[in-house]
């Protein structure tokens, strides 16, 4: 109840501030919406079917585009971690990505695939995959070799040991990487969305960009709300069951 | 299953050789030096004997139970597991560890089925009916949804030894899994291995640098000695079981082996850490 409490005072004390600059005229109106413009664009925009629309679009590109790189992030992870061979190529080639910052893709995605899905899509997986593999790599070389061990004498070898003793030991760095990743595949469809107008769709970064040409302030506002909304939902509907099972099965993070 | 009847008279009389390690010598090879951590190993173990490896740190008994197992190859000699080369580990020789080496991702249940899983010929029902009787034999029924984390050290180490003779392997083979409990968990334990023992009658290697421990477990106890790791000393226990690992007797035979195995460190001073 008190930090129910202490949430509604902070949040409210944030909102109430907002209000206050904009009241107190020192900046234009155009450049800072107050509080209220933002939720009348939010309801506007959801009545008339837009917001739905372009979040559908976006939430879309998201997780195909997460999932892809997952799919192949995680598998070529467990390679570069049991492989010298993997490490030297694969896994250079991870590390040497994943610093390059996914909007970097976008001129590239453009020229290969023009203003099309596909070019949405590769943005995102090449946002994704690079920091999975890297995750994957680093649970699967923590894992104590005890385990392995164990699990060889009791008859597990080749793909059940992997799959029912490798993956699952490396699970806290597997979800914390998938975690990452989320993170990082949400940050480049923005950037993409943003750069790129595909006519396939219509999604939020679509609407920020809009929102910027027509000087439309609550606009903008608007859809950065939502899109932190989307961020704190995702992370608890995707990543909070996984990491409440690992807290349990493993012990750790008890208070 | 039938607990062997057989009478300890008979079983010693002329127990067939469950375990052959013939010749075995093997080599560490670092860029700067070869150590050689076993020299020419022979032992002949029979069907249900329970075998004590005591030696110093660095005698390379942990490595003589990792060839058993499969888990480390020789580089001369070989092992004969039922008259069978031992070429990699299995499911028949089961290995204990002084880590209980338990799977936190899994339930106590879990961590006993694992090695039952990997057993074709078993039925779902006869896996769970197996996994719960031995649970049930190390005295942790009530215990078989807990995570692992939730357990002390002794019941995690006993959760390890339900989920090594679950899948009744002909073979167990122990690394010092009593050396990191405390001591009166660890007598506790003395108690149910030999309880555990005497029902089942596995064919047991316990490595341990705990000269009482060796004595109070063991049919047979081997002296080994460092640099390179030899077999020196073979001392056979008759005392009656269960036995009381702080008993006279045991604290007598205990200290004529400790005597043997000091007798071999002052030969080679330069092993003792």
């Amino acid at each position: 109840m008190r930090r129910a409490l202490v949430v509604v005072l902070f949040f409210g004390g944030l909102v109430g501030l907002w209000q206050l600059a904009t009241v107190s005229g020192r900046w234009s109106p155009v450049l800072l919406p107050p509080p209220l413009a933002i939720l009348d664009y939010l309801w506007g925009a959801l009545r008339d079917g837009t917001l739905l629309e372009a979040t559908g679009v976006t939430l879309y590109r998201l997780l195909i585009g997460y999932l892809i790189g997952i799919a192949i992030g995680l598998p070529l992870g467990l390679l570069t971690s049991t492989s010298d061979y993997f490490e030297d190529t694969v896994g250079a080639l991870a590390l040497g990505l994943q610093t390059l910052p996914s909007v970097c893709w976008v001129p590239l995605a453009l020229l290969w695939f023009g203003q099309t899905e596909s070019a949405m899509l590769f943005v995102v997986v090449m946002g994704t995959m690079w920091s999975m593999v890297l995750a994957t790599d680093a649970g699967a070389r923590s894992i104590p070799p005890i385990y392995a061990r164990a699990a060889r004498t009791m008859g597990s070898e080749g793909f059940d040991k992997w799959t029912r003793v490798i993956l699952p030991a490396s699970l806290p760095y597997v979800v914390s990487g998938m975690k990452q990743g989320w993170a990082f595949a949400w940050r480049s469809l923005m950037a993409a969305e943003i750069f790129v107008t595909i006519l396939t769709g219509f999604g939020l970064g679509h609407l920020l960009h809009y929102g910027r040409e027509l000087s439309a302030m609550d606009q903008v506002i608007g859809v950065m709300v939502v899109i932190v909304a989307i961020g704190l939902v995702a992370d608890k509907v995707l990543f909070s069951p996984w990491e409440r099972f690992l807290h349990r099965r493993w012990g750790t993070g008890l208070k | 299953m039938t607990l062997a009847d057989v009478t300890s008279f008979e079983v010693r009389a002329s127990p067939p050789v469950k375990l052959l390690v013939e010749r075995v010598s093997k080599w560490f090879r670092t860029p700067r030096a070869s150590v050689q951590a076993l020299d020419n190993i022979n032992l002949a173990i029979g069907e249900g004997e329970f075998i004590c490896l005591v030696g110093p740190s660095g005698c390379g008994k942990s490595t003589l139970l990792d060839i058993v197992a499969g888990l480390t190859v020789a580089d001369e000699g070989r092992v004969l597991a039922d008259d069978r080369v031992v070429a990699g580990p299995g499911r028949h020789r089961l290995v204990m560890f002084q880590d209980p080496a338990l799977f936190p991702w899994l339930t106590v249940f879990g961590n006993v089925m694992f090695g039952l899983k990997r057993n074709p010929d078993l039925t779902r029902k006869q896996r769970r009916e197996t996994a719960a009787y031995h649970l049930k034999l190390v005295g942790l029924e009530k215990f078989s949804k807990a995570y692992v984390h939730e357990l002390s050290g002794g019941m995690k180490q006993r959760v390890a030894l339900a989920r090594s003779l679950a899948p009744d392997p002909r073979v167990l083979l122990m690394d010092e899994p009593l050396a990191a409990l405390d001591a009166l968990t660890r007598e506790q334990l003395y108690l149910d291995i030999q309880d555990i023992w005497a029902r089942r009658r596995k064919t047991i290697i316990l490595v341990t640098h705990n000269v009482r421990e060796a004595t109070c477990l063991a049919d047979r106890v081997f002296v080994m000695s460092p640099s390179p790791g030899r077999l020196r000393d073979e001392f056979r226990i008759d005392l009656p079981r269960p036995r009381d690992v702080n008993s006279p007797e045991v604290a007598m035979i205990g200290s004529k082996i400790m005597a043997a195995l000091k007798g071999h460190l002052s030969i080679s001073p330069e092993a003792i850490e």
